[in-house]
């Protein structure tokens, strides 16, 4: 599907559009913000401030202010660099190590295939979320943990994905030609069977780009994820729980940020996978 | 059938053995000592020693797991070491209300999600379909925590009229029967409502995604050139034959469901095992978090096991398919 053609279709048109502003925002935080997302004013004057308000100093909240009397939009925006990018390094990750373990389980035959496989089958069946829960209080809750934690735990629909596409492609006739011409598996893998098995590939990460940045707000909000004060979207909704009470505003704007995204990020996947599917004949 | 399900059994126990396995070693891995909790900041290094003699943590790790994996066969799952009370005393008062959770939003959510997909594809392509499209999507992104909290604001502290905590009033010992069981239903509701809502996105996304491939076959063309009513070829050639994936997913999502719960009990301060898994994990209770472990991996192997079984039974190829292999 030509880039032209994805942009005609109003889904991908909407979740690209998304996308693109939220990732604007994201680098662009300190032109659109205050550009201070911990400072904590005069925290009687400030705090609670619904959206659409002037606090006593003059400062306009468009989202309203949190319990320390911080900004609401820039702690979302600063939260957007965070989130977007953890969730987008725990995908690249995952997806790194799926197309390796899926590559090398489709290509090779006997024994080591059947192990590759076998490993895909048993971390299939683990609990994610126990593990997740388990690797992320073992070390001190950083950004770094978050992306490792969701990379290692997020691979294996990739690597059945690329597993299958690999078999297919194995038995095709440009594939039997380069062996050959003698071309070494490492090349035949990546010049020639890969190029062709992407498709899936690109359509299940993107389909993991909005679950990692769910799972991170979870992590987040159950406190195991990015530590306050820095400012993620799960320990937005987190802090925002306290309070939902007299200040429903701190919790809903980063949910609604982060369903979005997500939402963004489903109907790219959706309108990507239903391309390939069309152009496959299927 | 039966060969396949003994083979099945076969793998089910290896992956549990492995899960135990590894969630023994990143427990143990794991900084953090659960003596030093139980003693608090003024223990000295004689009394962390004799405790942990005590609990047997100074044997080598393969020892301590060797003797964890007897003592659970043989039905000790041991003592809290956060609480002192019997794991399986902890277990069996939990299990209960994460499972009554769980089954009734996963009932709920696919008739759901059943009804929205045939919709859409009764009327795909129309606006409605897109309507219902949009609908699910957002209520497949929408984080169970999130909406949880959401429903909160709305319910418990805007309208004030469902309760949000716990699984049972201050009072519900004293009320007469009748009165027992409108408070459990109206404590269950808000978080059944949560996992519910997030459940049938995905489910109503998969149904018509499945009944708008099977919608595409020949067969349901011949259906149509037969002049078969259109509700008659809906229910009877596309939903039948989506069914076998649908039942599918099913069992597939239970693991899913049952992280779900994790969040929503966590909001909802719901007695089950997510919230004693959290605190357990929190607490280095090491005991306690190898017996929920266990059983959940229990569960997701059984779920899986079930859908193949479903599976099999729905469809007479599947049998067939198996039993000659």
């Amino acid at each position: 599907m030509s880039g032209r053609s994805l942009l005609r279709n109003r889904r991908a048109a909407f979740g690209v559009t998304v996308l693109l502003l939220a990732i604007a925002f994201a680098i662009a935080a300190p032109f659109v913000t205050n550009g201070r997302p911990a400072e904590q004013g005069d925290i009687v004057a400030t705090r609670f401030l619904p959206p659409l308000s002037t606090d006593p100093g003059g400062a306009f909240h468009l989202l309203g202010t949190d319990r320390f009397g911080r900004d609401l939009w820039t702690r979302l925006v600063y939260g957007a660099r965070i989130s977007l990018s953890v969730s987008g390094l725990a995908v690249l990750l995952s997806t790194l190590i799926g197309v390796a373990v899926g590559a090398a389980a489709g290509y090779a035959t006997g024994p080591l295939s059947l192990a590759l496989l076998a490993v895909t089958d048993f971390a299939l069946a683990v609990p994610r979320v126990v593990l997740l829960l388990l690797l992320a209080s073992m070390w001190r809750p950083s950004a770094a943990l978050v992306i490792i934690v969701l990379g290692v735990t997020g691979w294996m629909t990739i690597a059945r994905l690329v597993h299958g596409e690999v078999r297919g492609l194995v038995a095709r006739s440009f594939v039997e030609g380069a062996v050959a011409f003698g071309a070494r598996p490492v090349r035949i893998l990546w010049r020639h069977i890969l190029p062709n098995a992407l498709t899936p590939v690109i359509v299940a990460a993107t389909l993991g780009v909005g679950n990692a940045i769910t799972l991170e707000a979870g992590l987040s909000f159950l406190g195991v994820g990015v530590q306050p004060p820095a400012p993620s979207w799960g320990n937005m909704i987190a802090s925002g729980r306290d309070t939902l009470v007299n200040a429903w505003w701190v919790a809903t704007m980063p949910g609604i940020a982060l369903i979005l995204v997500v939402v963004a990020c489903t109907m790219i996947g959706d309108v990507l996978g239903e391309g390939g599917r069309v152009r496959r004949g299927r | 059938m039966f060969g396949i399900l003994i083979r099945r059994g076969i793998a089910g126990c290896l992956v549990v053995l492995g899960v135990t396995t590894l969630t023994f070693l990143l427990l143990r891995l794991a900084p953090g000592d659960p003596a030093l909790r139980l003693l608090g900041p003024t223990a000295t290094p004689a009394q962390v020693a004799a405790l942990h003699h005590a609990m047997g943590f100074d044997d080598p790790v393969p020892t301590q797991y060797a003797r964890w994996l007897g003592s659970m066969a043989r039905g000790d799952w041991g003592e809290s070491i956060a609480t002192g009370r019997s794991v399986r005393g902890m277990l069996a008062d939990a299990w209960p209300a994460t499972f009554g959770l769980v089954a009734v939003s996963l009932v709920l959510s696919y008739g759901l999600g059943l009804l929205v997909g045939s919709v859409q594809t009764a009327r795909a392509g129309s606006r409605v379909d897109t309507i219902l499209s949009v609908f699910s999507v957002t209520l497949f992104a929408v984080p169970g925590y999130w909406l949880a909290l959401m429903l909160v604001a709305v319910f418990t502290y805007e309208a004030r009229l469902l309760p949000a905590f716990g699984a049972a009033g201050l009072d519900a010992d004293l009320l007469p029967r009748l009165g027992r069981v409108v408070d459990a239903v109206r404590h269950a509701l808000l978080p059944i409502v949560t996992l519910t809502l997030i459940g049938a996105g995905g489910a109503a996304r998969f149904v018509r995604g499945t009944m708008s491939d099977v919608a595409r076959l020949p067969f349901v063309t011949t259906a149509r050139a037969k002049g078969l009513r259109e509700s008659r070829i809906l229910r009877h050639h596309i939903l039948r034959n989506a069914l076998i994936p649908i039942l599918t997913l099913l069992g597939l999502s239970l693991p899913t469901l049952f992280s779900g719960a994790v969040f929503v009990e966590a909001v909802f301060a719901w007695p089950g095992v997510g919230r004693v898994l959290v605190e357990a994990v929190q607490a280095r209770d090491y005991p306690v978090v190898m017996a929920a472990t266990t059983v959940s991996a229990v569960l997701v192997v059984l779920g899986n096991v079930l859908a193949d079984v479903i599976a099999s039974a729905a469809d007479p190829r599947i049998r067939q398919r198996v039993e000659h292999v």
